[in-house]
């Protein structure tokens, strides 16, 4: 899956969990600046991406992402 | 088949514009309530589910009406993280009519909450806190091999929940909701885990089996969850993960099924769990067509993998009946042929004596439903329809979407699974009566025979041979007045529901004068029919808070009979004036006109929403009173 077919699928996911229309996934996006991206709603984010990509992460994993550039990344990874 | 589970299979696949659906609610002022309830009524995921809980809280926010929801407030007293859970939960209730307000103290705030007087929970006025705990947060430890310390870790656990359910008794007027603790997954020693004193699976093997018991004899009411766990697998039902990450009890998989097993109960509390179960025959009774695949034709055999399928099925239904069930049947077929296999198969479980109505005929089904629904005297609400046939459950949905109708696999094998696992017939207490009910039911069709055959209603009433017993409440009749009080809507003139400890507390109320009733006949007993409790709001005035009816029993005049003793009683303790009102419900219009029937007054206007008052001197003319025995259990002559 190239690096836009990914974004496009966590803008729809990111659109879907945070109940907000006007979100868009850019590799710089963090939490800090999504309204109710919180500890709770990450762990809700998460889940949904697994599940949409068909995968699991791993504890370390998810504690190393700091934006959505690293779980893109990480996505791709895990995809090769 | 563990999608069955995690998928909610028996429900209707979500719509592909579900976001737009949820927009369109939002945007209509009328219907909110029922249509938040035909959305919810769909195998809604994860995040589905919390936008559908976002939508209904705020068309609450804007001042919307939201019925016919009806509103049920619960707390949840949980040593691990539910905020997943709080709107799955709303949404979940949402299908099941429920409009619910969820109390969610802080994080592990579970004994604070219990045992304050004044905590956050106790004042909510809650109608049921449900105590949400898991073993992984109690105080338990693997002790393998020390028999006293294994039982002192049970009875610790066991006093623990009997505190908590204490506290909040003694605090507040809610329901407690126990669950079970599921079972861990992993293995001390391997299969001996079970039967070596001490480890964690014998210890919660322990605690579960005490703690069903405590709630039982408590008044409390039980959420399985080891079972659930189990039925789903106990590996797939614990996610490690999770309960590191944020101390979530369970996968984010079972979100959703825990949300309709916590919704089923409450719908069960607020008496909406369904009664009837009405079967198709060819392909869901049994394989094939009668009408051309024959008597021997039809596979309803041992032996046969299909016909065992379908047998399941019938076993299945047979069992409901035996719980109370009414079961009824609705085929396209001529009537001779359909009652072919019940008369003459020697392998049919289903006999017609087990079929309290019997609709095979050309018309189309929802016509069918609804004479069914009439016959019985039940609403439509009340109604289970299973049919393998998609287009028949989809004509049934989209004309009586009342009915509910569940969704069944291309393999038979696991129809009755799934009609199972759906989970409509769900109940908070057993009495001994609901073993008898499905018969009742029954004896009264044969009644309405009985009634044609005689033409006049009095002389049908005169044949029936009727003796009526009064009974104020007592610890016997406690469970089933609470189910009646809980369950009865259509001859129900307030609709106020009671908890059986609160019924329980009606008992000793000096205040309080009760009636529990029962009636015998010629075709049987029918065992209690009618509950009725009033209040002395002064010396010399007795006011009705609830007079409610079994319709099995309407047109028997039984009401004027509780009325002739009500005012035997009134006049005996000094009481001058009867007193009630009417509270119109959606489903109560049958008892608009109780009171003027009994000659009652009515006392000033009808306010804005048809609440009506009355009264009645217990001097004035006595009701006129049907031929019936009367027996007086427990009251003065």
């Amino acid at each position: 899956m190239d690096e836009s077919a990914i974004y496009s699928r966590l803008t729809d996911i990111m659109r879907d969990v945070f109940d907000d229309e006007s979100i868009v996934a850019t590799p710089q996006l963090t939490a800090k600046q999504v309204d109710g991206w919180d500890s709770l709603t990450h762990i809700r984010f998460l889940l949904t991406v697994e599940k949409a990509f068909a995968l699991k992460f791993s504890t370390p994993e998810i504690a190393k992402l700091q934006s959505v550039g690293d779980l893109a990344d990480l996505l791709r990874a895990r995809a090769a | 088949m563990t999608d069955l589970f995690t998928h909610l299979e028996w429900l209707v696949r979500a719509p592909g514009d579900f976001d737009q659906r949820l927009k369109a609610i939002a945007h209509s002022d009328t219907g909110t309530g029922a249509a938040f309830r035909a959305l919810a009524n769909h195998a809604l995921d994860a995040n589905q589910l919390t936008k559908l809980a976002k939508g209904i809280a705020k068309a609450r926010a804007a001042g919307k009406s939201l019925e016919p929801l009806v509103p049920f407030k619960l707390a949840i007293l949980s040593n691990g993280t539910i905020d997943f859970i709080v709107p799955a939960l709303v949404a979940g209730a949402a299908r099941h009519g429920i409009l619910l307000d969820v109390v969610q103290p802080a994080f592990d705030q579970v004994a604070q909450e219990a045992l304050t007087p004044d905590s956050a929970v106790n004042r909510s006025n809650s109608d049921a806190v449900l105590l949400a705990l898991d073993y992984r947060a109690l105080p338990i430890k693997s002790v393998p091999g020390d028999a006293d310390a294994s039982a002192a870790a049970i009875d610790g656990a066991i006093g623990y929940f009997q505190t908590l359910c204490d506290g909040i008794k003694r605090n507040s007027k809610a329901t407690c909701i126990v669950q079970t603790l599921a079972a861990p997954v992993e293995r001390l020693f391997g299969g001996l885990d079970r039967a070596v004193p001490g480890t964690l699976l014998n210890i919660v093997d322990g605690i579960n089996r005490e703690l069903v018991a405590y709630v039982a004899a408590s008044g409390g009411i039980l959420f399985d969850v080891a079972g659930l766990a189990e039925t789903v697998g106990l590996a797939d039902w614990h996610d490690s993960q999770l309960w590191n990450l944020g101390k979530f009890a369970f996968s984010d998989e079972y979100l959703p099924l825990y949300a309709d097993h916590v919704a089923r109960i409450l719908a069960a509390i607020r008496g909406k769990s369904r009664r009837v179960l009405i079967l198709d025959l060819d392909n869901t009774v049994w394989g094939g067509v009668i009408g051309d695949d024959g008597l021997e034709g039809i596979k309803i055999a041992q032996g046969d993998a299909s016909g065992e399928a379908h047998l399941a099925v019938q076993r299945l239904a047979l069992s409901l009946r035996q719980r109370g069930v009414v079961l009824a049947v609705s085929s396209k077929n001529t009537d001779e042929i359909a009652r072919r296999p019940f008369l003459d198969h020697p392998e049919m479980l289903l006999k017609l004596d087990h079929i309290a109505v019997f609709q095979a005929n050309w018309n189309d089904k929802a016509t069918n439903i609804q004479a069914i629904a009439t016959e019985l005297s039940l609403g439509l609400d009340a109604m289970v329809f299973l049919d393998d046939n998609p287009v028949e459950r989809g004509l049934i949905r989209s004309l009586l979407p009342q009915v509910a109708v569940p969704e069944l696999p291309e393999e038979p094998a696991f129809y009755a699974r799934t009609l199972a696992a759906a989970g409509y017939f769900e109940a908070v207490t057993f009495a001994a009566e609901d073993l008898k009910r499905a018969g009742f039911y029954q004896d009264n069709a044969k009644r309405a025979n009985l009634q044609k055959q005689l033409g006049g209603v009095d002389a049908y009433l005169a044949s029936l041979d009727m003796t009526i017993t009064f009974q104020p409440f007592d610890a016997t009749g406690r469970a089933r007045i609470a189910q009646l009080i809980n369950k009865s809507n259509q001859y129900n003139l307030t609709t106020r529901r009671y908890t059986e400890s609160e019924v329980g507390a009606l008992e000793r109320d000096p205040a309080v004068v009760s009636l529990q009733v029962r009636l015998t006949d010629a075709f049987g007993d029918n065992g209690m029919i009618s509950v009725v409790i009033c209040r002395r709001t002064d010396p010399e005035t007795w006011d009705v808070d609830t007079w409610l009816m079994s319709c099995r029993v309407l047109g028997r005049k039984v009401e004027n009979m509780v009325l002739r003793e009500l005012r035997r009683q009134a006049r005996l303790a000094g009481v001058n004036v009867l007193t009630g009102s009417y509270l119109p419900t959606e489903r109560n219009k049958l008892v608009v006109d109780h009171y003027s029937k009994l000659g009652f007054s009515q006392v000033g206007e009808a306010s804005p929403d048809g609440a009506t008052r009355w009264r009645q001197p217990v001097d004035s003319p006595e009701p006129e009173t049907p031929p019936m025995k009367v027996v007086l259990v427990g009251l003065s002559n």
